[in-house]
């Protein structure tokens, strides 16, 4: 009888692209972490097709409206997004076959329009000094007005969480099951809910900690106190911690990813580095994951890595990039 | 004297100001001296003698409500800053909750 050859082992062939969504790589940072009894690892969720986390609620959020009936064949699909939602909704909606709209602010970057229309998205701008606010506001106005659209609201939907809770938490307890702290952006709070549950659930001394953005000044896009607004898919009883990042510690932590571990990172992930390494500074030994929610494509004209922090911290008091 | 740092949406009870000093040894002794000074940002930051849960209040950029609250320590050196609940990220605060559609 002959034996096979023995050769490389041939690698998975995936179906399309939205199989791609997911396991992304988990890399220590060996260089970052501030003491050896602290073991610091970041998961790379640029990785995922679409260059940010948000694939993983994208697929979700569709498949659980095409398996309710929410969302009919041939569908519009409309959310307010600052890029990164909006993106992954356009790359797997379109090839559903669904026309996506997004609203998003005027004064993001140049790049995540060049991207949205590249994948095939109609883009609706909101005023940029009303913040993301101004986005959600108009997306509603424009959603009640026109009941043809679906909007998957990514705020307020199960579907992001329990991503997370059936995906990305246990790719995480797969990879570091040691872990003791679990550092991400507060965003819609999707990922720190989801991925919360799922590691209290398998150990329930761990601590789940937000870093949040503090916003710009001129897009703080609040008229009043009680316009404030906590996503109704946040579960803040999962939160053990929550610390506010300003866009100059942000980039800071932009800038050392790169420039010690050669990641190409974008804003938020800065934000969580910096979080995880002041936790990491009270902590005598243990393990921290952070979670880096997208590369650094879409930040490429805003100058993180390069322009003077002064100049840039100015800028990004009128911008909406994180 | 610590330095609290006003967010634009409350300055109107502050006379306009970005930021106040006010002393105290905690959060809540802070709070009362700013009070004290601006009885305005009382009403709109209280209900019924506690923190409204549409404003979080950040000791060197700590949410005080995930440690000690508002017996948290303060020292001279710190900032504490008042900021409207809203969540950061691909888009945040809305006047209203919103659903699927």
């Amino acid at each position: 009888m002959r034996r096979q050859p023995e050769g490389p082992t041939r690698p998975m062939i995936l179906g399309d692209l939205v199989a791609a969504i997911g396991h992304t790589p988990m890399v220590e940072l060996r260089r970052l972490a501030p003491h050896p009894g602290v073991r610091l690892f970041a998961k790379i969720e640029g990785a995922n097709p679409t260059g940010s986390v948000k694939d993983r609620i994208a697929r979700s959020m569709l498949a659980d409206a095409v398996a309710s009936g929410a969302l009919q064949p041939g569908q519009t699909i409309l959310e307010p997004s600052s890029g990164n939602t909006g993106i992954s909704l356009a790359m797997i909606g379109s090839r559903m076959g669904h026309p996506v709209r997004i609203v998003m602010p005027d004064n993001t970057t140049p790049e995540r329009e060049h991207l949205l229309r590249v994948f095939g998205a109609e883009i609706v701008f909101s005023p940029g000094a009303e913040g993301s606010n101004g986005a959600i506001r108009m997306a509603q106005r424009l959603a009640e007005a026109d009941a043809s659209v679906y909007m998957p609201f990514q705020y307020g939907n199960e579907a992001n969480p329990r991503a997370h809770q059936e995906e990305t938490g246990p790719e995480i307890l797969a990879a570091v099951p040691e872990v003791d702290v679990f550092v991400a952006g507060l965003g819609t709070g999707g990922t720190l809910t989801g991925v919360g549950r799922a590691l209290k659930a398998a150990r329930p001394g761990v601590r789940v900690v937000a870093a949040e953005p503090l916003p710009g000044e001129q897009v703080q896009g609040l008229r009043s106190l009680e316009e404030g607004f906590v996503p109704p898919v946040l579960d803040q009883s999962v939160l053990d911690d929550r610390y506010l990042v300003g866009n100059r510690e942000a980039v800071g932590g932009v800038r050392r990813l790169m420039a010690e571990e050669g990641i190409f990172a974008g804003l938020s992930s800065g934000a969580a580095l910096a979080v995880a390494l002041r936790v990491a500074a009270e902590m005598d030994r243990g393990t921290i994951v952070a979670l880096l929610a997208d590369d650094g494509s879409k930040y490429l004209s805003a100058g993180l890595w390069n322009r003077d922090l002064d100049t840039l911290e100015t800028e990004m008091e009128r911008s909406v990039l994180w | 004297m610590s330095r609290v740092r006003i967010p634009p949406v409350l300055r109107e009870t502050v006379g306009g100001a970005r930021e106040l000093e006010a002393s105290g040894g905690t959060v809540l002794e802070v709070l009362d001296d700013l009070f004290a000074q601006h009885p305005a940002l009382r009403e709109r930051v209280t209900t019924d003698g506690k923190l409204s849960p549409f404003v979080n209040l950040y000791v060197n950029g700590r949410d005080v409500r995930y440690t000690t609250g508002l017996a948290t320590p303060v020292s001279p050196d710190d900032q504490v800053i008042l900021l409207p609940a809203m969540a950061g990220g691909s888009a945040a605060h809305a006047s209203a909750a919103g659903g699927s559609h």
